[in-house]
Order: structure tokens, then sequence, then C-alpha cells
């Protein structure tokens, strides 16, 4: 049984230890530092962590000032604020200006759970990858979420890293690469891929299994960078298998299973199938329960693969 | 490093009028833009630009200058003209301001024209950025000083009062804001379409240093920069009282003067009242 860490959890050990190599990080919070792991930060270097209170808007362009001084600000809130409250904040002032600010959120998807869907942003991958400069960023478990904010801190520029609340199993191991822009094939089959980011490349890895056993050979590639879209490695997928499944924690609308056939659409149509959230709100529930509702379990990918596979041309 | 030169206050009066006439005919050239919003914040930038603020042409990044944004970013053809009488690009780039491929954009861009500090345009958020440099030199023990310009319709957007409660809750001493008090927003006049006052209350509420001037005074502002830089522990706010579209007769205090070029015959009869 593989480790459960939430990847909140490890981007805050990942600050704590940027905070010694780097005396310029900063981190800004929105009276959320306890829920996003920042506090921690905040302990161990009072100066350079600024609790803005609850007003994200301000947060996120003194962290624009503070960027524009050499500081490498890390911005953390639950990502329907950072992402949604802040969104013209964002575009105008941080990736219009090419700002070196990096955005981490938590508390994305309906793995929020509890909560509702008030505090379920399941629009933060459109919304951020529509601005340009911006690069999205979506890690599969806390071992690639500490890899992610190391790599944010060498890339100059905006990001959006999307991190969750819910402990997710550790599936990636320390020692592979990791590269921003770069996917990661997990595993190699010839019948259909599976594309996912963030808490569904363990569930698709899951339906691989699965469809392993029905005889089904499936690729999963963990799609960590939204955007810039590894184009090569997905024409090189697609190519194999002509047939895919998308699978993300975020509305079908302008995320990952978007990304992904406006990219294929292009360059080399094939079935595509997408696992997300249909035009609905989240709601209130165990993250359990609600992968449930939405469609976001194991088999609803393996059935998704089934019917990819059936619309391949003869 | 170059600290700004001094001049008396003829000779700034003399700059204003320069820059007032590049305002114009910027605009007339341009066909649309922001005459009244530009024309009433030149005493405030000539004085801040020409005798106080420490920074050098020739090194716009110089880490150790003073900072200033033009949080009303729409005000941008007034910095422009500033910025090239002292040398930050060539006068000639004056003539393309709003055209396609010019560095001089339609709201300041810092991609493009040495001098910007951060792109704007989208009110509210220049306070903010401001509060974040203060920081930044409250970090490496620097002492340069930010000054961020706001229009009174601007401190409508909510963010603004965020910013100035943060400035205050860190004892941002190194950020002086500036008020250009002008009366008017787009749709007319402030007291009709968004009742702020009273604004120095407010301010002084957030735990900012107040002052109230004639923002055409320039005794008054330089004596308010001077003041401003003694404040410790606290924000300072320059409330300057002034009039849109002041030095063209037949702009000034119209509020269809926001957005609105002149034409080139009423260019023309600017221009002779700025002679």
């Amino acid at each position: 049984m593989a480790e459960m860490i939430a990847t909140r959890q490890a981007y805050g050990e990942a600050l704590l230890e940027l905070g010694e190599k780097n005396k310029n990080i900063v981190v800004l919070d929105a009276d959320l530092s306890k829920s996003t792991t920042t506090a921690k930060f905040g302990k161990k270097y009072p100066d350079r962590f600024f609790n803005m209170g609850v007003a994200e808007a301000n947060m996120v362009n003194t962290a624009a000032g503070l960027a524009t001084c050499g500081k490498i600000p890390f911005v953390s809130s639950f990502s329907i604020f950072a992402t949604g409250r802040t969104w013209e904040q964002v575009r105008n002032t941080i990736c219009y200006s090419g700002l070196n600010v990096k955005i981490v959120a938590t508390h994305s998807g309906v793995s929020v759970g509890p909560d509702g869907a008030s505090h379920q942003c399941i629009e933060d991958i459109s919304l951020m990858r529509t601005i340009p400069n911006m690069t999205v960023i979506e890690p599969c478990d806390a071992v690639e979420t500490k890899k992610s904010i190391l790599a944010a801190v060498d890339y100059k520029g905006p990001i959006y890293i999307r991190l969750g609340r819910a402990a997710v199993p550790v599936i990636t191991n320390k020692a592979a690469p990791y590269t921003i822009g770069k996917a990661d094939i997990l595993r190699m089959g010839e019948d259909v891929a599976i594309v996912a980011c963030g808490a569904l490349v363990a569930n698709s890895l899951m339906a691989a299994d699965t469809l392993l056993k029905e005889g089904i050979k499936a690729t999963v590639v963990n799609m960590h960078t939204i955007k810039p879209l590894d184009q090569e490695t997905l024409v090189k997928v697609a190519m194999q298998v002509n047939a895919m499944v998308t699978a993300e924690q975020h509305v079908l609308d302008g995320g990952l299973g978007s990304a992904v056939a406006t990219s294929l659409a292009r360059v080399y149509p094939i079935p595509i199938e997408m696992i997300g959230i249909d035009n609905r709100f989240g709601q209130s529930g165990e993250p359990d329960t609600l992968f449930k509702e939405y469609h976001l379990m194991p088999e609803d990918i393996a059935l998704a693969a089934k019917k990819a596979i059936t619309r391949k041309k003869k | 490093m170059k600290i700004a030169q001094r001049l008396d206050n003829k000779s700034l009066a003399e700059r204003s009028k320069v820059i007032r006439r590049h305002i114009i005919r910027m605009l007339a050239r341009a066909g649309s833009g922001h005459p009244g919003s530009s024309l009433s914040t030149v005493e405030l930038l000539v004085a801040l630009y020409y005798n106080k603020l420490r920074h050098n042409p020739q090194l716009p990044a110089w880490p150790d200058r003073d900072r200033f944004i033009l949080s009303k970013g729409h005000a941008c053809p007034a910095l422009y003209a500033i910025l090239a009488e002292l040398d930050y690009f060539p006068l000639e780039k004056l003539d393309t301001l709003r055209q396609f491929g010019s560095i001089l954009q339609g709201h300041p861009c810092m991609k493009t024209t040495p001098g910007i500090e951060i792109s704007g345009g989208s009110l509210g958020q220049g306070l903010s950025v401001g509060l974040g440099i203060a920081l930044a030199a409250k970090l490496d023990k620097k002492n340069y000083r930010t000054y961020v310009m706001l229009g009174d319709g601007e401190i409508e957007e909510g963010q603004i009062w965020e910013a100035a409660m943060a400035a205050s809750h860190y004892k941002a001493d190194s950020l002086c804001a500036i008020l250009d008090q002008n009366g008017l927003q787009i749709d007319g006049f402030i007291h009709e379409i968004m009742s702020s006052h009273p604004i120095p209350d407010k301010w002084r509420g957030f735990g900012w240093h107040v002052m109230e001037i004639d923002g055409h005074d320039f005794k008054a502002i330089l004596n308010a920069y001077d003041e401003a830089e003694k404040v410790k522990g606290r924000p300072t706010i320059i409330v300057a009282k002034t009039v849109k579209g002041k030095g063209v007769s037949f702009m000034e205090n119209q509020v269809d003067w926001h957005g609105k070029a002149p034409s080139k015959e009423e260019a023309e009869r600017a221009l002779a009242e700025l002679k």
C-alpha cells in the first residue's frame, strides 16, 4: 500500500528547505497559512513571511512589488481565492509584466470534501492557462510536489501550482527526473493512453491495472505540466495508441482534456474520452464519495478507455 | 549615484508648461487618450521627478533608485513626457504614443518603456505593488522610497483599502501615496457617482499620515514630499487637490475631457494657451 500524504504537506516542507538555501524566497498567505502549510515557513523565517489577512487581491500585487526587487515570492491561499478572486491581478500585474511570482494554491478540486462547492475550485486550470506567460502545474503526489516547488524557484517567470487538501498516494519516486513542461510516461501499453494530472494519476494507474486483467494494455502519462503542454510526447503517444482518455479533477471546459484535445486536433486527431466534471459544481461530502459522484474513479477511467478504443478507426 | 537636479519654482513652472504641450500634441496625434487626467498630475509629477526622486535615466534599473508607480495608469502621457524630457528615451518617441509597435503603450508597460516600474492601467492595483516594493526595501535594509500616484476615482476600488490596511499594519513608512484629487471620474463628478468623502479622514482611520495640499503649488508639493520622508512608523498620503484638465481653459473641470483626444483645431487652441 502506497504511503498517503497531501501535496500541501509536501509544499510546506519544501518551503522550509528552500528558505534556508535561498534568502530571496518570501512567502505570502491570506489567513490560511495553517491549511496551506506556509505557517511552518512563517514560524522559521518570520521576517520573510507576510500574512496579508483576508485580502487576496492585495496579496497578489504585493508579491508583484516584491518580485520587481528581486525577491521570489510564493503566494498561497485556497485555489478558489488565489486564482478566482485574484484573476485580474494575476493577469494584469503578474503575467503581463512577466514577474517572477509563484502562486501555489491548495484545496483544489472536489477532494476538498466537506467544505462544499464554494471552496472546491474546479475551474483554476482553465483560469490560469488562458493567461499569456503563465505556466500551470498540478503535481500528482507529495514527492512530485517537492520537485515542482524546487523547479519553480529555478524557473524565471510566473507559475501556478495546483495542490490538494486530501492525502493522496505517493506513486513517484525521489530519484526520477523532473522537468517543467516534460511529461512523465509511467507505464507503456499499445491499446490506449490515459493522460492525467494531480490525484487522477493514481486512479489512472489503477484503471490501467484493471484494464490489463481484461487484456487491454494502457499507457499512463503523468501530464504534470498542463501549460506549456508537452506536445512532443503527447503526439508520440497518440501515434502509438490511437485512442486516449484524459483525466482530471476539474471541469471539462478549459482543463487538461481541453488542452490535450486542442493540441492533438491540430496535429494528429484521434478519439479522446474525457474524465472530469461536466458542467456541475461540487458539494459537501467525503472525497471518496465525491469522486464516485463525479465519475473520477478508476472504474470510470477504465470504462472511458474501452469506449475510446471502440471509437478507433478500423 | 545621481540625485535629482534641483529646480527653482519658476523653472518647475516652465517645465510643467513643456510637459503640458507634449501631452496635448501626443494625444492629438494619437487620436485617443486621457487629457484631463494627465493634465491634473503635471505639477505633482514634475516636482517629484525634477526635485525629489533619486533616479538615473541612464540606469533605469539602478537598485537603490526611488520608485514611482502611476497607479492611475491612464495618465501615462504626462509620465511619458517627463521620462522623455529626462532622457529615459528619445523625445521623438512621444509621437508614437498608442501606435502599433510603439514603446509607449496606451497604458504603462514595464516591458516596453524604460523608467516604468510596473505595467498598469487596471485601476486599484498600484498601491499594493508599492507596498511590496516597500517591504522589499525593508528586507534588504535599503533606504529608497516608493511613491504611488492614485486617482480619486480609482480609490473606489476595494483593493486600495486592502493595501491601505496592510501598509499601515506593516508600518511601511517608505511608502508615499499621492492622491490626484481632481474631483471627476469617467461618468461624472466623484460626489455624484460614488461619494468617497471625507477622503482624508478615511486614510487617517486606516493609520496613515495625511497631508492636504494644493496639487498645483510647487512650494506646497515639495514641502509635502519632504515632510513625508520624515514620517516614521506609518505610510503617508498626500491628498492633492487638483483641477482636471488644468492649464487648458476649455478642458478644465470638464468631465467630457476625461478620455477624449483633442482635434487638430482644439489642440492648436490648447497649445496657444500653453505658450
